[in-house]
Formats: C-alpha cells, structure tokens, sequence
C-alpha cells in the first residue's frame, strides 16, 4: 500500500504545474465562497475536485477560466496563473483565455446545429484555420481525439441533438478540444450519462492527458479514484487535501476527508 | 470514528471485524488445549482439538467471502478499505496458527503411543510467550493499537531464544539415550509449529501496524517505541 503512493504523494515532483493557484478568495456579494485556495495543477494530470455540495469545488473550477465574470457580485482576489501568467491580469482578453482553458458542463448542451457546426464552431470565431479542408481535418482531429468519429462521420451534418446523451457529451469534449486548449475544465461531465457512456467518457478522459492538463469536479467518488492522479478535497470553501490520488484515497491525512470519501460524513 | 451513513455497511464491517475477532479467540483456545493434551496425554481432548480445527477453517471461508462482497459492493477506501485487507491477511495467518494447534494435538496421539516422558514439560514454558502473542495480536488488531502490535513484533525474538535453547535440550537427551529419539522428534515437530505461532503472530501485528498507519511495516519503525 503505503510506500508506492507515498513517494508519489508530491506531485510537483514528477510534472511541472500547468496552473498555479494561490490564496484564491471568492465572494459572491458578501458571502464568502473560498477561503485561501491554493493549488497547483499539474501538466498532463488530471486532477479531481470532490466533497460535498456547496463545498466551493464547481466555484473553483470556474475561476479557473473566468467563467465568473459573469455573477455580477462575484469578486475574485488571489491569483490564478496559467504558465506563470495570472489570468486575471488587465490586459488578458476574457475570450481568448477560454480557448486557452476549455470547459465541458454537466448536462450535454450542443449547439442545435449540425455535429460537423458543432465541432467547427470555436475554430471559426476564432479563426484557427486557413481553408474548409483546414477545418474539415481539425472537426475530424477533434472527433477522433473525443471518440466519436466513427460513430459519426457518416452523418456530420445531422443535427448533433439526434445524437445519444453520451455521443452528446463526447461531441462536447470535441467541442472544447477543436480550438487546441492548454486545460480542460469539467464540471461532473458524466453525472447524465450512464455506465457505458460514462466509461467512454473516462477512457477518453485518460487518453486527452496526453495532451492536455484536466480538472474534473466530480461528485463520483470511485470516479475520482478512476480517473484522475491528483485528488483535492474541498470543504466550506476551504481546500482540506490534495495529494496523489492512490494516497488520498487509503491514507488521507485529514480527518474530515477520511469521513468524506469513506460515507461518514455529516 | 463515526457511523457510516449507510448503516448495512457498518454492519458488515462490524460482522467482519468480529469474525477475526472469533477467529483469534478459538484458535488460542486450540492452542492451550493441544499443549494441554500433550502435557497430560490426554487423547481425548487431543482428538477434540483435531476436529474443531475445521470450525477455524469455515470462519477463514467466512471472512473471505464477506470480504471480498464488500470489496465488490462497498468498494472500501482509506481505513474502511486497510481495515478489510487486514482482515483478509490476519484470517489467512490465524487459520495457519490454528493448523499448528492441530499438529500439535496429533502428536500427542502420537506421544501416547510410547512410554511417558519427562523433557514434555519444556513446551508448556516455550508456548507461554508465541500464546501471549497471538492474543495480544488479536487484541492489537481488535483496539487498532499500533503500540500493542509492535510490544508483539518485539516478543518474538525471546520466541526464538527459548526455542533454540530448547532444541539443544532435546538433542542432549537424544544423545544421552537413543531410546528417546522417537519421542524427541515429535516433540522437535511440537516445538517447531509453536515457534511459527510466534512468527504468524508477528505477520499478524505487522499487518495491524498497515493497517492503522497506512504504511507497510518496516525493522527501523519498531526503533521509535
């Protein structure tokens, strides 16, 4: 048990961050959400963010691209680096940060457009492609990557809302990956899909490491374990735990994390 | 700690911890009963230590199989998930303790077929500490006490001395008189599975030491108590 996840109980050691957050504190109005987060998410990892509702976990995930800006109460202070730059610098452009850090929702939520629109939506306003084979060859990238081309490409200009719960969800992953992100942010991306979809969803999980730096906020716990190498317990806005995730889940440190994830919580 | 929120699983958990629990207390029972049927040649209770070694092995098939439902049903993590593993490792170590006591108690059937002889005594001084052992270990895992496990991890190298001091003494009376090797051996054999009892006790408090710290069990971590 111990020694094999010990050793790997420091990250940091074995991948250089992607993201460094530090003393991260949100409010909404005068309600205070985080409290002194600070976290670094490691290149090509995927890391987990799990504990109970209302614990800060999804409130995390979107200061990690800014998704709120738009709660008009919401204030942000700490900082938030992506390679070293704080996102909420002046001069970043909101936009183009979120091709930078790509995000996938909860319920599956495609364009209702074509699969093939979908897919070429992010390249197009962003303009990432010189001509239609260009961009034809990225929607077929991005498919691939999502595991979806094959189920797909003879219908591309179908209406993606024909698709099944789970081939929406990888459509969405196709989405956000079609405009190249250095991280993707994923907000309990299989808590409407079932078993099998959301095994495809894992396994593909695995395989965009290779490319991209992962947050997944889950509420599966034998997820977390499953698919991620860092695990970070949040509890009333408080980061308690973050480690390895083989270590977190059979020694945690924290006696509220060890309640957590063995059901004693409460 | 707390209750597990979902109580059929605290249940389990619970019924698995005390079936090691029955497990331990029946085997040392064997055990004192098969020294005893040998110090006192008594077949009868030797053939009744015998028969009830089955018993030991349906509770192993017992925690086996609720644990492993467990793994399957519950899928365990931190303590809830060391704690089953233990279970699983210390059932597998008491059954072979309880299998030694079996031994035992067939050598005094063995021993009651040839003339009384005096070097017996000797055994019920060398299972004095292998017994304190697997109680304590038990009570070690029962208490998840890390301090009790090491005190057992510590008792055997006296184990060992005693032993080793007690062979000697049988291969000075088989010298003196070859008449005594025939029983000399059986109690070699005797000897020999009491001195495993205090090496599976020891496996059984290192695994309470993973079991309540999280981290295998190493020499130099016996040092700081």
């Amino acid at each position: 048990m111990g020694a094999l996840f010990l050793s790997a109980r420091d990250l940091r050691l074995k991948m250089a961050p992607k993201m460094n957050v530090k003393d991260l504190n949100l409010f909404y109005g005068d309600k205070q959400a985080l409290f002194n987060v600070s976290l670094d998410l490691p290149e090509f990892q995927t890391t987990a963010l799990i504990g109970p509702s209302g614990c800060g976990k999804s409130s995390f995930l979107r200061c990690l691209n800014r998704m709120n800006d738009i709660v008009p109460s919401a204030q942000v202070e700490g900082q938030v680096l992506l390679d070293g730059h704080d996102i909420y610098a002046p001069s970043v452009d909101v936009v183009e940060l979120r091709t930078h850090v790509g995000m996938v929702f909860q319920k599956p939520n495609p364009f209702p457009r074509s699969i093939y629109e979908n897919v070429a939506y992010g390249p197009r306003i962003h303009c990432l492609f010189k001509n239609k084979t260009d961009l034809d060859k990225i929607v077929e990238k991005s498919l691939h990557r999502a595991g979806l081309w094959g189920e797909v490409k003879d219908r591309l200009h179908q209406p993606a809302t024909r698709l099944s719960g789970g081939q929406q969800q990888r459509l969405c992953i196709a989405r956000a990956i079609a405009v190249n992100p250095d991280v993707i942010l994923m907000d309990e991306p299989c808590s409407a899909l079932d078993p099998i979809a959301t095994a495809k969803v894992e396994e593909l999980i695995d395989e965009l490491r290779e490319k991209f730096t992962i947050v997944i906020v889950t509420h599966n716990l034998q997820q977390a374990a499953r698919v991620s190498q860092q695990t970070a317990f949040f509890h009333s806005g408080y980061l308690v735990e973050a480690g390895e995730t083989g270590a977190l889940f059979t020694t945690p440190q924290d006696k509220r994390t060890q309640g957590y994830i063995t059901g004693r919580y409460g | 700690m707390n209750e597990h929120i979902v109580k059929a699983y605290d249940e389990e958990l619970k019924t698995l911890h005390a079936l090691i629990r029955h497990m331990g207390e029946k085997t040392v029972e064997q055990i004192r009963k098969a020294i005893q049927s040998l110090i006192e040649r008594n077949g009868k209770l030797a053939q009744e230590v015998i028969d009830h070694d089955n018993e030991i092995n349906l509770l192993e098939i017992k925690v086996d199989e609720l644990a492993v439902r467990i793994l399957a049903l519950r899928q365990p993590v931190a303590s809830d998930l060391r704690m089953v593993v233990a279970a699983l490792k210390i059932s597998n170590q008491v059954e072979r303790i309880a299998d030694y006591a079996a031994n035992i108690a067939k050598r005094t059937l063995l021993l009651n077929e040839m003339p009384p002889f005096p070097g017996i005594e000797g055994l019920s001084t060398l299972v004095r500490i292998p017994k304190q052992m697997i109680e304590k270990a038990i009570s070690a895992f029962a208490a998840s006490d890390v301090d009790l496990a090491l005190q057992v991890w510590h008792m055997d190298r006296e184990v060992d001395e005693l032993y080793n001091a007690y062979l000697r003494q049988l291969f000075d009376t088989m010298i003196t008189d070859p008449k005594n090797i025939g029983p000399c051996t059986q109690l070699l054999f005797a000897a020999k599975n009491i001195e495993r009892i205090g090496d599976q006790s020891t496996n059984i408090a290192e695994a309470v030491y993973t079991m309540v710290t999280g981290k295998p069990f190493k020499e130099s971590d016996t040092l700081k108590k």
